[in-house]
């Protein structure tokens, strides 16, 4: 199993941090990660996004210009990685922010409404993790309790206390993802 | 087996520091490498070994602080990126003069002059054929991986002392902003002064009674002396150049075809290899370790073996090509396929530099 991730979207959204969680339970199942960012100056307020892959092999090139799956944010990331999905791929989306809906037939279409769960959910800071949910649904490479494990790894101790609250994130997520 | 944590390759690279028992680090902060000098600022790693870590006014200081430092036997290291590795060059050419052994670690990126902060590969020429002035070689290490970038740093230092020459390890930015799962080494302790006075009886940590002042120095201003000097160094070089060739290859046995590349662009190559496969074509990877001492006896064989042609792919205009023109001896085809100036190739674009500029279709 090899799985080649896109997260796209704004600063600040927790692009950098759900693939830093999905690589560290990559870690926690014994299976090859790797994590690479756009660290370019466009990130200071702008756009960001992170190169995630998850392999029971050694990874070959960390970048790439086609991927198995694109988490896509907001419309300008929509705009640059919907035709870089392979065929037959998934593109997951919150529609909250998107103008123009993807229009490919060739790939699987999800959406997921993150940030309106989140904010139902009264802390808006969990919208990453909402999102990382409905994607561990549609494609559930990683166990969820290696994704708490992975969470422990990569928050700092002074925020272990919110792990309960991650945790109900994720399964929002994965209860509310819907197919187009 | 070592501990195992998700790690940026910069980060890998300042852990892997403090565990290989260095005394102290030198820098000076500079995109995209500035995580070594942060990381190292968080960790304290004066409080874990005693090790110092300093941030240095310029990489100018960086680059002296290094040659007193090592002059003494201690472990010292610096890193950088392009721009302020150029600045370092007048000092490590002072360094190699002296045989100061140290570690230099340069994240590359685009440039020339300023350039930008994406990743490239187009210090080589500066790294491999001396970047300051005078006959002098960096042992120069390549790692293309976040595991790499830790394990490369005790062996730079193991090399540089064996030695007594700086070793630098080239990575760039692709490979200092990425992270990946690494499997840190234990940790080895710091030398104690005593074990530093018996180990190199070279260095200048004060003069014992009844023995002659060390003098550690690159000036020798009579030019017979001056030869000579240069002679024992050339022939330092060369048993480096005869024990300490590392390299890998990949898919090599079978193949009509080889990729020539290092660091990041060895992986993107990976990828390229596995799509050529998908497609019928036999290309082999021979990735270079140590991008001085060059592996030329591994070229030399691929030649004998009847290979159709070679592909040098760097993030550079062609640097390393030379070098593999030079081992081919132009017994066949040899050509660079590169983006630079801070731009990546895709796999996608190797393989088909590959079909037009090797295979010809």
């Amino acid at each position: 199993m090899t799985e080649e991730i896109i997260i796209a979207g704004f600063g600040g959204q927790g692009v950098l941090s759900m693939g830093k969680i999905l690589a560290y339970s990559g870690i926690m199942q014994d299976q090859e990660v790797s994590w690479l960012p756009s660290y370019g100056p466009e990130m200071r307020g702008g756009t960001a996004n992170v190169t995630v892959i998850v392999s029971d092999e050694k990874i070959s090139s960390p970048t790439l210009t086609k991927y198995d799956t694109a988490i896509i944010l907001n419309q300008q990331s929509m705009d640059k990685f919907e035709e870089t999905v392979k065929p037959g791929g998934v593109l997951l989306y919150d529609p909250n922010g998107i103008s123009q809906h993807p229009t490919r037939t060739d790939i699987k279409i999800h959406k997921i409404e993150g940030a309106k769960l989140a904010a139902e959910m009264g802390n808006t800071k969990i919208f990453n993790m909402v999102v990382l949910g409905a994607y561990l649904k549609i494609k559930p490479i990683v166990k969820l309790d290696n994704v708490i494990k992975g969470l422990k790894k990569s928050l700092p101790e002074r925020y272990h206390k919110l792990i309960p609250l991650n945790e109900d994130a994720i399964t929002m997520g994965m209860k509310n993802v819907l197919n187009n | 087996m070592g501990e195992l944590r998700l790690m940026k390759g910069n980060e890998a690279l300042a852990e892997a520091a403090i565990r290989a028992g260095c005394d102290g680090y030198f820098g000076y902060p500079i995109t995209p490498q500035s995580e070594v000098i942060e990381y190292l600022m968080a960790e304290k790693p004066y409080d874990r070994t005693g090790m110092v870590v300093l941030q240095a006014e310029s990489e100018v200081a960086s680059i002296n602080m290094l040659y007193g430092g090592g002059a003494t036997g201690k472990k010292v290291m610096t890193s950088s990126s392009s721009p302020g590795i150029s600045l370092m060059q007048e000092g490590l050419s002072y360094i190699a003069g002296a045989e100061i052994p140290c570690v230099v670690a340069n994240v590359v990126r685009g440039g020339p002059g300023l350039g930008d902060i994406q990743p490239a590969q187009s210090d080589y020429f500066q790294s491999v054929k001396g970047g300051g002035h005078g006959d002098y070689r960096l042992i120069v290490l390549a790692p293309s991986s976040v595991q790499e970038m830790s394990d490369f740093v005790p062996l730079a230092f193991d090399l540089s002392f064996k030695y007594r020459n700086p070793a630098m390890i080239v990575t760039d930015g692709l490979i200092g902003q990425m992270m990946e799962k690494v499997e840190l080494f234990d940790p080895v302790p710091r030398l104690t002064d005593e074990e530093i006075k018996e180990k190199y009886p070279w260095a200048t940590n004060g003069k014992p009674k009844g023995k002659e002042r060390r003098i550690i120095t690159s000036l020798d201003l009579d030019p017979h002396r001056q030869e000579e000097h240069n002679w024992h160094l050339q022939a330092k070089y060369q048993r480096i150049e005869e024990d300490e060739v590392r390299y890998e290859m990949l898919q090599c046995d079978d193949a009509d075809y080889i990729i020539v590349a290092y660091g990041s662009s060895a992986r993107i190559a990976q990828k390229s290899i596995q799509l050529a496969k998908a497609e019928g074509i036999k290309v082999g990877l021979l990735r270079p370790i140590t991008l001085w001492p060059f592996p030329k006896k591994p070229i030399h064989e691929l030649v004998e073996k009847g290979i159709k042609g070679f592909l040098s792919v760097e993030m550079s205009a062609g640097q390393m090509v030379e070098d593999v023109k030079l081992e081919v001896g132009g017994q066949t085809k040899v050509e660079h396929f590169g983006r630079y100036g801070g731009v990546i190739h895709s796999p996608e674009e190797v393989l088909e530099a590959l079909k037009k500029q090797i295979i010809g279709e």
